[in-house]
């Protein structure tokens, strides 16, 4: 019997393609919005993850500066020592490796190039702390850093940029001089008493784009070398960032306390003034962004979730108008024996059917959204079988919902009213 | 002919409550036997129609008693009255009630398909029915492309292909002209004659009754006369 309230189902609906297509309209979007939310945000959760870890997983940041976001300020604010490095290296528990950053932008100069780019003196730590892989040649090492070597490792924008297609390694390239005056919280410009070569010696393989910016457009050099020969050693209080990396399972809140309470001392903060400086826990700030991301995503997919009830309450309008159009044929089944049961089976299997059949177009449709979708706003596609699941079933129960009423309508009919009808 | 199929007591059928209640049935008695062919007329308002409504099952009486073979009909429910027109039951209709859009042969096998009859064997009866109906090259056709009389033929099988003991037909010529009027009839009586189904005929037109054996008048929910051929 359902088998053949099937059959003649999916002949009601083949006999008016275009009523049937405009009746599951509704579903059909509601269907492909639920699943496209769904799909893209666990696809921008998984892009956000991507772009946090790209920066190193363990990675805790200092900085100085009053509060951060658009209100944050560093001016006024003084830079940290390398003292500091030392006394966060001795004293505190949980630290893998640590290095001092000092950041700057300024003019590089290869052949007829010449670009602004960001300048960072560290020490050798660094590039494991941060997460970068070297693609060629080699990092700088700690005699480099003793020296005061003129190398440089660059970034994979950079090389491209200054180099072309040329094989960077070896070369030499004019650093300072004309400072560029790019001014940010991050970057210290002062005005470059120095110029100097450095030679290339290493290639870094590239992050990508990221919401922090290109990190690509990088060069690194030791940070003695950025002192002695960029910047000049002005004051102690040359450091514009500390960077280090948590240990292996250590307690990642406990460790940013720590920091921030030997920070304050050693920074002469009373108890009642602000932090002058932030500290940065990427781990903590994935899990906020990806937490933040989680709930949008639940957000747009209840939005969508209703639409699909919308659609669910066209289905019910085309069946009411359906069992009105069909009182007569709802007659004759009942004359010729028809149960009141199997004409409500009847209807409610011709609205499961229609609403199924919209899930299974709104599956399809959400699957090219979502392909399209994320490529063009750069986002992982992953393809979730528990979300299509879910709409599917959630679009066959809008049709067991919503096609009770119109199904229960046509079988309390009478018979003999039903067969005069016109 | 021995047990009558058969048997009304004292029917009556009231419509509607207080003062607009009418009274379309006033206490009727009839007896049918098997195989007979009746013809019910009667001026409109007369108590005809729901007559054939209750015999026909479509209905029940607000007093009295219906004996189908032994079944007493006024005790039964919606669905149990259903279930003995689906097993016992045909009936034909003026404006043929065929399933608009739908081929002969779908038409003829609908009743088929609430007994539960597996398809091949159901695609064999129908293609048969409409055989005797004289429509063997018509089932593939909708109720569109078919006339008035084969319409009606096309009904005809689908009353008669579950083999009914009775067969309702409700003016079954009252939309076909007269040639036509005349082989639906003929065939109607080589049914009864043949097959032994009762049939039980609705009509106003005197020479569509007159190939009935046995007329009944109805006249103000009364059974006014009631005249046998001999």
């Amino acid at each position: 019997m359902i088998g053949n309230a099937f059959h003649i189902a999916l002949r009601e609906i083949r006999r008016n393609v275009m009523r049937a297509f405009l009746t599951v309209l509704g579903v059909i979007i509601g269907v492909a919005a639920v699943i496209t939310m769904v799909t893209l945000g666990q696809g921008t959760t998984q892009a956000v993850k991507n772009q946090i870890s790209s920066l190193g997983s363990n990675l805790v940041m200092l900085r100085p500066g009053m509060g951060f976001g658009p209100r944050s300020s560093s001016a006024g604010v003084p830079n940290f020592t390398v003292a500091d490095v030392t006394a966060l290296r001795d004293q505190i528990h949980g630290i893998a490796a640590i290095v001092p950053v000092s950041s700057t932008s300024l003019s590089t100069i290869y052949r007829q190039n010449a670009r602004s780019t960001s300048i960072t003196g560290t020490a050798p730590a660094y590039f494991g702390i941060n997460n970068w892989k070297l693609a060629r040649g080699r990092l700088f090492d700690e005699t480099d850093l003793r020296d005061g070597s003129a190398v440089c490792v660059i970034g994979d924008t950079t090389k491209t940029e200054l180099f072309g297609t040329e094989d960077p390694l070896g070369k030499l390239i004019r650093i300072g001089k004309t400072a560029s005056s790019s001014s940010s919280s991050t970057t210290t410009t002062k005005e470059t008493p120095y110029s100097s070569t450095f030679q290339v010696i290493g290639v870094l393989a590239a992050k990508g784009q990221s919401g922090m910016g290109n990190q690509d457009d990088t060069i690194i050099v030791p940070l003695s070398a950025l002192q002695h020969r960029l910047t000049g050693r002005t004051s102690a209080r040359n450091i514009s960032q500390i960077a280090l990396s948590a240990e292996e399972g250590a307690n990642s809140e406990r460790l940013v306390a720590d920091i921030t309470s030997l920070m304050r001392s050693r920074r002469n903060l009373h108890a009642n003034e602000d932090n002058n400086f932030n500290v940065f826990d990427t781990r903590q700030i994935a899990e906020t962004l990806s937490a933040s991301t989680k709930m949008m995503t639940t957000l747009l997919a209840a939005v969508a979730g209703v639409s699909l009830l919308v659609g669910g309450i066209g289905i019910m309008n085309i069946m009411l108008v359906s069992v009105t159009e069909r009182t007569r044929e709802i007659g004759i089944r009942l004359a010729i024996g028809a149960r009141a049961r199997e004409v409500l089976l009847q209807f409610l299997v011709e609205a499961i059917t229609l609403s199924c059949v919209g899930g299974l177009v709104g599956i399809l449709l959400a699957f090219g959204l979502c392909v399209l979708l994320a490529r063009l706003i750069d986002v992982p596609f992953l393809f979730d079988p528990k979300i299509n699941l879910i709409a599917f079933f959630f679009s066959a129960a809008i049709g067991v919902l919503f096609g009770f009423t119109p199904a229960r309508r046509a079988a309390r009919l009478d018979p003999i009213e039903a067969l005069r009808h016109e | 002919m021995n047990a009558p199929l058969i048997r009304l007591n004292g029917i009556t059928k009231k419509y509607g409550v207080g003062d607009a209640a009418f009274q379309a049935l006033r206490g009727i008695d009839l007896t049918i036997a098997r195989g007979d062919f009746v013809a019910v007329m009667g001026p409109s308002g007369s108590g005809k129609s729901t007559l054939m409504n209750l015999l026909g099952c479509l209905d029940t009486p607000t007093t009295g008693q219906y004996l189908y073979e032994d079944i007493a009909v006024e005790q039964l429910n919606a669905d149990q009255r259903s279930l003995l027109r689906r097993h016992a039951l045909g009936f034909i209709f003026q404006g043929f009630n065929l399933l608009a859009r739908t081929s002969a042969l779908e038409n003829v096998e609908l009743p088929m398909v609430y007994r539960n009859i597996p398809r091949q064997e159901r695609h064999r009866l129908a293609k048969d029915a409409l055989a005797t109906v004289g429509l063997a090259d018509k089932f593939a056709n909708t109720p569109a492309e078919l006339s008035g009389g084969q319409q009606q033929r096309v009904a005809i099988a689908r009353a008669i292909v579950t083999s009914p003991s009775t067969l309702f037909a409700d003016e079954p010529t009252g939309n076909l002209d007269s040639k036509t009027t005349i082989e639906i009839m003929e065939f109607l009586v080589r049914l009864n004659a043949e097959r032994g189904i009762t049939i039980l005929l609705v009509t106003h037109e005197d020479d569509v009754a007159a190939y009935a054996r046995r007329t009944i008048l109805v006249r103000d929910g009364l059974i006014a006369t009631d005249h046998a051929k001999p």
